[in-house]
């Protein structure tokens, strides 16, 4: 009987052994389901998206041959070189060149290859066409910046070799199509002379050069193509000079616009003798204005811009010119195109309503209109801005024609059969400014899209899932398991949820036009184009700068939209009149628009809103005055309430000054409201212009997030960060450093970095990088810039700590709140504060800097760098943490140099083609942070700086949590039962 | 050799570490502090007559006395004040020594500061401004060579920060070479937000003054000297770690081993406390068990 107690205790042990086992069974099968930080292989594309892009098209070639026939060869504004499919819109390939080196021609040589020339004129490359491959390059001598031209001449043959001809730089280059090695070159850098034209006469062996000497005297040489020797040449003055495109009609005669651009010049060189006609363009159409002529190449036909009509001009056997059609401003044009032996057709495209209206006329006779097609067309794509005609040979062996089209937001089209077959948002290659917006809450009613479908699809899910983690599964079951994942991680319904996972993007492009990109799968929820042409005369093209969150509701989440500023300008210039375009983050509709009559230098949202919580906005313009909006006698009691404590800076880069100012009044004059303050200087900054010269300015993000002010020193100290938000960071370095680096001795360069008080004008940190060059990177605080002496890029960190409060360390002064922690920081009290800096060698060169941010600040930091190979690095802020200086366990020991794990690159195989910028943004989950990259690709990813410690992944296994639980239980009910029994039966001993 | 080296990353460590720890305090007006008793230094002074022998002007003076073979210049530059938004007017002198280095680097040495004593229109201006808690604006030239240079060097401070006793003021100056790059200016300690109206016991400055010249930023230290000594070297590596106490380096096997004697402790008292208890409940079952078959 004694044992009985320790019996029991026994059994109980036993139960608590087996608990023990099942709960060690639990965390391994736990620890199994959370994703570790790297990612694997089969988790690409869960928490991340990529989208290609190209930019807007400039050129576009067409294959005529067999095997090219289904793909278009296109160059871009944004310095990229295509080949999309044409059935499709896929990208075969594309080849993105730097951000200097601007295609000016791209044409097909030898039926197989893309030559492309770029950088005015200097650098001429050959691309195979069905892959893109390289292959050759050759960069031909440039004397000085001028304009440049490619032509390939269609049959001309040089012993066995195809020349190409290009014009750049003073000097024309007769280039082997075959290898790229130059064959001949003339010097025209002694003239001056600008080759507008180059042709080749049918069955002519000479080539015809014809350029502008001084835009007033026309200069024809008649080249040998063999060695490049001028046979011979013929000038002609032309009275009143030239000005504008030079258009080359037929094989002998171009038309030109004298500089007063109200007479059209004909001139007409056949056989090397050179003529010109004059056509007064009033003598065309009655009361003419300026004349523009139009690009589009139409055989003995131009088309002439006057009066905001579009006219056709046929040029005559003499030169001269008769007036054939005319056509609204708003047609855009193709080059003709030989659709058979003696015709010639082209594709004009206008706009009516809400369709586009495509026609293909003989240039012959344009009454005869081979194509007629009419097709919707979606507002906000703007209006037509370029056509490119292609034909084809249909089933029936009639005459088909494609056209693609770019629109004014930058799209790219294919119209064919009167439908779009295609369509590409080419616009999203050059955005500018991204904000994030949370969406629409869910309500009652909202039907909400089943994320799973039935018990058994879940039971089965389940299974297959817990064959994947056994590593039972069969490839089919992978590829089964991988489409489950997408599909979940792409659950499309556009509400928000818990985590905050779901958001929207959205960016505004060089072209005007918003686009909602929903984070989930990147897709466009919505696209608005800020100057559709139903908007007012007033401002025509208006281009956006910058993207504010005007109104964000908290309290009426529910039945009230949050709306984006839109600040945009009149023209390119920066006094030019600025609108402000309040856009609906969820529908997309513009709600109002307003011409506010002042220019936009600067706008600043001020920390406080109204009651229907919109943010308060001041707007400075050129003249130095602030405005105040929105407009309503609430904000402006708002502002009035803190009226002494607004203060905003200015920095004038070609100056090196910095000003600091503070409001001071209303404005006065007549044309002045109650909205208009008048500003006063606070405080200058001056560089010295000889030693000092501004590249790089930074102001901390305004809704960074400091959880714990305070931070522990490895000696157990205490040091307060230094938290004030209104930080101002400049590099300068001296003028002669600003070029290239390598173009000076490290003697010559140094760098200098500052940071300053916004507020007051002072300087809190300044330090100086001898032999030192940038350009420098920076992101809060650490800066990247080249290192001449050690001949490696380097990057330093500094951190700001706080002394004013560091009495504040005794346990007893914080718990009986005698500590000044509460109270309110002045910039005027003098700043008792130190920083701490660390040099380190970073072996990439970087883009961009970004940090990554989180909802409250708690997790820690990564360092997102954009290398230099279109890549983003996460770089652990614990490498470059100042503390390491002292060792200690835990703490990754002190290198001169970060490191680079291959592992760490977010981007993965990727690249962010053209990588310009890298945003972020919390989510809602504290570990969670966006990741949202942009540059003619865009990138996004979700990412976890240290790991979901504070949720389940998506692809964890509830099944096998609940198998888990329910075993136990039955093991815990069965161990009863037998324990019940044994003791029964021990009691009947 | 190895100790040597231990002693190389000693002292290369001991340099980064002082010399990137605190803010740059400038050495020279330390050292002229203690030569010639100056402002700058923690004894603030009234103004006194000032040291030049011709009155502060509206425009900024220079005096060069080539008096020195290694190119040591005195120079004076003004500072001025305005009231709010009047206009600048001058306030105080500035007087230095400019020394021009043979590799052409200048540098102002030897700073003196006279501040004039406020005039009854500016006491009474100076009052407005406590009133309206506005802004008191001083300005130097952005060059002292040739004043007022590119443009002056503004900074100003809310006039409420000033009073104590008198009126406190902190001036520091960033230089380079002779260029003023900008100033700091504000009261020397707090400047507590909600700014109380008060006005100053004295009308004389107490006038702090600091130049500031451009840091040096540590050259990126190389480790590979350390590496190959830690490597070749393991005793003196083993020098290096600072003894800790027996607590700090055992107190997570300490802390459990305490709760699991606490543990045993209160668990022994318990059971000491049930056997009796226990033997006493258990006797009557065991007797009842023992009898119950017994009783069948």
């Amino acid at each position: 009987c004694w044992y009985h107690l320790p019996e029991e205790k026994l059994v109980s042990n036993r139960h608590m052994a087996m608990e023990i086992k099942a709960s060690l069974l639990l965390l391994i099968f736990l620890s199994y389901a959370i994703v570790s930080f790297s990612l694997y292989e089969d988790q690409v594309g869960l928490m991340d998206w990529h989208q290609r892009y190209i930019g807007k098209v400039k050129h576009a070639v067409f294959h005529t041959q067999k095997a090219g026939r289904k793909r278009v060869i296109v160059s871009t504004e944004e310095n990229v070189v295509a080949s999309p499919d044409l059935r499709h819109g896929e990208i075969f390939w594309r080849y993105v060149l730097g951000t200097k080196d601007a295609i000016d021609g791209v044409d097909i040589a030898l039926g197989k290859y893309v030559i492309t020339l770029s950088s005015q004129g200097s650098m001429l490359r050959a691309w195979n066409l069905p892959d893109g491959q390289m292959v050759w390059k050759t960069s031909l001598h440039s004397a000085q910046s001028s304009k440049s031209l490619l032509s390939v001449p269609i049959n001309l043959k040089v012993d066995k070799d195809y020349p190409i001809l290009a014009f750049g730089g003073g000097y024309l280059h007769a280039v082997s199509a075959i290898d790229g090695e130059v064959l001949w070159k003339k010097d025209f850098t002694a003239e001056g002379f600008e080759v507008q034209r180059i042709l080749q006469p049918h069955e002519s062996s000479i080539i015809y050069v014809l350029g502008f000497l001084h835009s007033s005297k026309a200069v024809v040489y008649q080249i040998d193509p063999r060695t490049g020797k001028v046979v011979a040449q013929k000038s002609m003055v032309v009275p009143g000079g030239f000005s504008g495109v030079i258009l080359s009609v037929s094989s002998d005669k171009v038309v030109v616009l004298d500089s007063t651009r109200s007479i059209l010049v004909t001139i007409n060189f056949l056989d090397g003798d050179i003529s010109f006609h004059k056509t007064p363009v009033s003598d065309l159409v009655e009361d003419s204005g300026n004349a523009e002529i139009l690009s589009p190449r139409l055989s003995n036909m131009l088309a002439v811009k006057v009066n905001k009509r579009t006219i056709f001009v046929r040029v005559g056997g003499e030169g001269k010119l008769e007036v054939v059609d005319s056509l609204s401003d708003e047609t855009a044009m193709s080059d003709s195109l030989p659709v058979t032996d003696d015709q010639v057709a082209f594709a004009s495209v206008h706009h009516e309503g809400s369709k586009i209206h495509l026609m293909v006329k003989l240039v012959d006779d344009l009454d005869t209109v081979l194509l007629r097609e009419s097709i919707e067309m979606d507002q906000h794509r703007g209006r037509v801005d370029k056509v490119f005609i292609n034909n084809y040979i249909k089933t029936d062996r009639s005459n088909g024609f494609r056209a693609l089209i770019v629109m004014e937001d930058h799209s790219l089209l294919l119209l064919q059969q009167g439908a779009i077959v295609w369509s590409r948002e080419e616009g999203l290659a050059s955005v500018t400014d991204v904000t994030t917006a949370e969406l629409p809450v869910e309500k009652d009613g909202v039907s909400v899209a089943k994320v799973e479908h039935t018990l058994v699809d879940w039971l089965k899910g389940h299974m297959l899932k817990l064959k994947g983690s056994l590593l039972l599964a069969s490839p089919e079951d992978v590829a089964a398991i991988q489409e489950m994942r997408m599909k979940s991680s792409g659950r499309s319904k556009l509400t928000r949820d818990h985590n905050g996972f779901r958001k929207l993007f959205i960016a505004l492009t060089r072209a005007g036009k918003l686009f909602a990109l929903y984070t989930g799968d990147g897709r466009i929820v919505w696209s608005m184009l800020l100057n559709s042409p139903s908007k007012s005369e007033a401002c025509e093209r208006p281009s956006g700068i910058s993207l504010y969150q005007w109104q964000v509701p908290h309290h009426h989440a529910m039945d009230e939209n949050p709306y984006v500023l839109v600040v945009g300008r009149c023209g390119s210039d920066s006094s030019a009149p600025g609108v402000l375009s309040f856009v609906d983050f969820y529908t997309g509709k513009e709600i109002s628009s307003s011409d506010i009559g002042h220019s936009v230098v600067r706008v600043m949202p001020l920390p406080f809103t109204d009651s229907t919580e919109q943010r308060l906005h001041l707007i400075a313009d050129t003249e130095g005055h602030v405005h105040l909006y929105p407009k309503t006698s609430e904000a402006l009691r708002i502002f009035q309430r803190d009226f002494q404590n607004v203060y905003w800076y200015t920095v004038e880069g070609d100056d090196g000054i910095i000003r600091g100012h503070g409001m001071k009044s209303s404005c006065a004059g007549e044309t002045a409201d109650e909205y208009c303050f008048t500003t006063k200087e606070l405080w200058t900054v001056v560089f010295p212009s000889e030693s000092e010269k501004i590249i790089s300015t930074l102001i901390r993000k305004p809704n960074e997030v400091v959880h714990t002010q305070a931070k522990v020193n490895t000696d157990q100290d205490l040091l307060y960060k230094y938290v004030s938000r209104n930080l101002l960071f400049v590099a300068t370095v001296s003028p002669k450093g600003a070029g290239e680096i390598g173009s000076v001795t490290p003697e010559e360069s140094a760098l200098v970095v500052y940071l300053i008080d916004t507020i007051t004008g002072r300087i809190l940190h300044r330090l100086s990088h001898q032999g030192c060059q940038g350009p420098v990177h920076a992101n809060w605080v650490v800066y990247h810039y080249f290192n001449l002496r050690a001949h490696k890029y380097e990057v330093t960190v500094v951190e700001i700590y706080d002394q004013s409060r560091a009495e504040n360390k005794n346990v007893w002064k914080l718990v009986l709140g005698k500590h000044n922690l509460t109270a309110p920081i002045s910039s005027y009290s003098r700043p008792e504060m130190f920083t701490k800096s660390q040099s380190y060698f970073f072996a990439q060169l970087v883009k961009t800097i970004a940090v990554t941010s989180t909802a409250k600040g708690i997790t820690s930091k990564q360092l997102l760098i954009g290398t230099i190979g279109d890549q983003i690095l996460a770089l652990d802020k614990r490498f470059v943490n100042l503390s390491q200086a002292e060792k200690e366990e835990g703490i990754i020991p002190l290198t001169d140099s970060l490191p680079i794990i291959p592992q760490s690159y977010i981007t993965h195989s990727l690249k962010v083609e053209g990588l310009r910028c890298i945003v972020t943004a919390p989510a809602k989950l504290e570990s969670t942070t966006y990741v949202f990259a942009y540059g003619v690709d865009l990138f996004y990813k979700r990412l976890a700086p240290s790991k979901t410690y504070d949720s389940l992944t998506d692809d964890f296994s509830y099944a096998l949590l609940l198998i888990t639980i329910v075993a136990l239980v039955a093991a815990i009910y069965i161990t009863w039962v037998v324990l019940e029994k044994k003791e029964l039966s021990e009691k009947w001993r | 050799m190895p100790n040597l080296t231990l002693v190389l990353f000693l002292s290369t460590l001991l340099i980064f570490s002082s010399s990137s720890s605190f803010a740059f305090q400038s050495d020279e007006l330390l050292l002229d502090d203690e030569e010639f008793g100056l402002e700058g230094g923690s004894h603030p002074r009234s103004p006194e007559p000032v040291i030049t022998d011709s009155p502060p002007k509206q425009t900024p003076s220079i005096r060069r006395r080539y008096s020195d073979p290694d190119l040591d210049s005195k120079i004076q530059f003004t500072l001025e004040h305005a009231f709010g938004d009047s206009d600048f007017s001058s306030a105080g002198t500035f007087s230095a020594r400019l020394k021009t280095w043979s590799h052409g680097g200048q540098t102002l040495t030897k700073l003196r500061f006279a501040r004039n004593e406020f005039s009854d229109e500016e006491k009474d201006a100076f009052k407005n401004l406590l009133k309206g808690d506005d802004f008191y604006r001083i300005r130097l030239p952005s060059n002292v060579v040739t004043p007022p240079g590119r443009e002056y060097v503004i900074a100003s401070v809310r006039a409420r920060c000033l009073p104590r006793d008198g009126l406190d003021e902190h001036i520091a100056i960033h230089m380079d070479g002779a260029n003023i790059l900008a100033v700091s200016y504000g009261s020397p300690g707090a400047c507590p937000y909600p700014r109380q109206l008060k006005l100053p016991g004295k009308w004389t400055f107490n006038s702090h003054t600091i130049l500031k010249s451009s840091e040096q930023a540590p050259r990126t230290p190389i480790f590979t000297e350390e590496i190959l000594g830690s490597s070749e070297n393991m005793e003196g590596e083993a020098e290096a770690p600072v003894e800790r106490s027996f607590w700090a380096k055992y107190w997570m096997y300490l802390i459990p081993l305490g709760l699991i004697v606490m543990n045993a402790v209160t668990q022994a008292s318990n059971m000491a406390e049930e056997q009796p208890a226990g033997s006493q409940g258990q006797a009557p079952a065991a007797i009842q068990r023992g009898s119950a078959p017994r009783r069948r």
